[in-house]
């Protein structure tokens, strides 16, 4: 069987489609790519939906800290509180198991019990709070002369904050923004660790990667492929925003343009 | 336990509570939070030494010595953690077997990885099959904190490396003008001085460090997850004396606010050593504690 028979058999296996049955002996280094390259879908489907579904959110919860009325303020810093006060690994489990036993007396609601709906639920709201606190710290940092200047236009409540208050917050976040990304893709692969069952063994590529390491108690291979691709999402997630970055910061003059630097302080 | 515990049948409300709270099995799960607080006790210290080792050596003149300490620290930064620490509990126990192998019987003639199996001799295995159970849960307790700091050893390494070079570089051209070697320079004038830079990192990676810890569930320890998942779990009357339905959901949520409570107490305490801290420092904060709320004693600007 050459590679190419391999890669159209189970390029797509992570979502049903090619061969049903995953290989059992004889596992060659094309069967490994493909597999958990194919594993890779899951990952990306769980980190860009999130990334953009948290991104509006975050904006709302930032705004919301921000502001000085009681009942806006109190909830947003209480979602903050407990998205990033507690370990993501236990809100799948707990996501998990309330879905289901609330599945019991709500049948509708039983989508939620598998990982696609379930899981990228949790990972929206986490990745919401995580960036909605960033997006508070830009806020906070805004300078006041923007405001003031704004405030000399005429402008007030929505155009002030959509033309000139929210770029420059989206600006100052933007590195910060970038590790999160990076990291909401790092977390993605806990999903079928958690509780949340790979239904036919279509899981995301920590799943197969393991699998491999599993069947042939040789981990060097396995892990290394795994970690090639994910230093190829990594590099892809930081030439994106990186590109973002240069579109928000092309009105200043280049020494005071802010650079993405990698930093580790927002990982989970 | 308790003395009115004999027959948990005829029991209701809070007594039926406090005497299934206090099974033997929910000693396990108390046991295993004892167990999370030993991890993070060993694995702060041993991250905090394997990153200042490798920030050393990211800063090293010696080339393949920075080019091996930048890897490092660039590797478990683009792959997920948790693929590390799935990785590394394989790896590292094939090694130690290996090193064991290679030492006790040299006059093996077969290979060690035959098709899909590892295969080392008897003499080699760690821990012994022979030894008893306990052995088999410390050998593995340790590999789950080596795991746990060789991965967050890179994060401090990360770090450390951005404090030493936040130290100003005027104190090293200082302690070379005083005729300080390379080495003195580094340990008396660079190390004291980068742990104010550093605390801010290192505050923040205690707290991804004890959020780290349910992933001990992952590496086949039985921590907090294993007993919430097993203590949960639907009880019928033929198995047990307290039978009750699915109640996974509350052991997870319960686990939950332990998390919460944790990670908001040592924020409390990180805030308190960050002020102690940066009293007297010539930075912005020490220069805060210094003048006060508002600028005590001085005209209001």
């Amino acid at each position: 069987m050459s590679c190419w028979d391999t890669i159209a058999d189970y390029a797509l296996r992570s979502q049903g489609i090619g061969e049903r049955l995953l290989p059992r002996t004889d596992f060659t280094l094309c069967q490994q790519f493909t597999l958990i390259g194919s594993g890779m879908i899951w990952n990306i489907y769980f980190g860009v939906l999130a990334l953009v579904s948290g991104f509006l959110l975050a904006t709302g919860v930032a705004v919301a800290k921000a502001h000085h009325q009681f009942w806006l303020r109190k909830p947003a810093e209480w979602f903050i509180f407990v998205f990033r006060g507690s370990p993501l690994f236990i809100q799948f489990f707990f996501a998990y198991f309330l879905f289901q036993s609330l599945k019991s007396d709500y049948p509708y609601l039983g989508a939620f019990t598998s990982a696609w709906l379930g899981a990228l639920l949790v990972l929206f709201l986490n990745t919401a709070a995580y960036s909605a606190e960033i997006f508070y710290g830009a806020l906070m940092s805004v300078p006041k002369g923007d405001v003031e200047a704004a405030d000399a236009y005429g402008m007030s409540g929505w155009p002030r904050f959509r033309r000139v208050i929210w770029p420059t917050m989206l600006r100052l976040a933007w590195p910060a923004y970038t590790n999160e990304a990076i990291f909401l893709f790092h977390a993605t692969t806990l999903v079928f660790f958690s509780g949340f069952p790979a239904s036919q063994q279509r899981g995301d590529a920590l799943y197969y990667a393991s699998y491999f390491a599993d069947k042939t108690f040789n981990p060097f291979i396995p892990y290394p492929i795994l970690a090639f691709y994910f230093i190829l999402l990594t590099l892809t997630v930081i030439g994106l925003f990186g590109m973002m970055n240069k579109h928000l910061n092309k009105h200043l003059p280049k020494d005071r343009r802010a650079r993405i630097r990698l930093r580790v302080n927002l990982i989970r | 336990m308790f003395e009115y515990c004999a027959d948990p049948a005829s029991l209701a409300g809070i007594e039926w509570l406090s005497c299934y709270l206090t099974t033997g099995k929910h000693m396990g799960l108390y046991w295993a939070v004892g167990t999370v607080l030993l991890l993070l006790a060993i694995t702060a210290p041993a991250a905090l030494l394997f990153g200042f080792g490798g920030a050393a050596a990211a800063r090293s003149h010696f080339r393949p010595l920075s080019w091996f300490g930048k890897g490092y620290i660039a590797v478990v930064r683009g792959v997920p953690d948790i693929a590390f620490f799935l990785f590394f509990v394989i790896a590292l126990d094939q090694g130690f077997e290996w090193i064991r192998h290679q030492i006790k019987c040299p006059d093996w003639d077969q290979p060690i990885r035959q098709g899909n199996d590892f295969i080392v001799c008897a003499a080699a295995k760690l821990p012994l099959s022979s030894s008893p159970q306990v052995y088999h849960e410390i050998y593995g307790f340790f590999l789950a904190v080596l795991t746990f700091a060789i991965v967050f050893g890179a994060f401090a390494a990360n770090v450390l490396y951005g404090a030493m070079r936040a130290v100003p570089h005027a104190q090293m051209e200082t302690a070379e003008a005083y005729g300080m070697s390379h080495r003195q320079a580094f340990w008396r004038i660079m190390v004291p001085q980068m742990w104010v830079f550093a605390l801010p990192g290192l505050s923040n990676l205690w707290m991804v460090l004890i959020k780290a810890t349910p992933l001990l569930f992952l590496l086949g320890v039985e921590d907090i997850v294993y007993w919430a998942r097993e203590l949960g779990g639907m009880k019928t009357p033929q198995f047990t004396d307290y039978p009750h339905g699915d109640w996974r959901v509350w052991y997870f949520l319960a686990l939950l606010v332990f998390y919460l409570a944790f990670t908001q107490v040592s924020e409390i305490v990180l805030a308190k050593i960050s002020r102690r801290l940066s009293h007297g420092q010539a930075t912005l904060a020490g220069e805060k504690q210094r003048k006060g709320p508002r600028g005590r004693g001085k005209a209001a600007a």
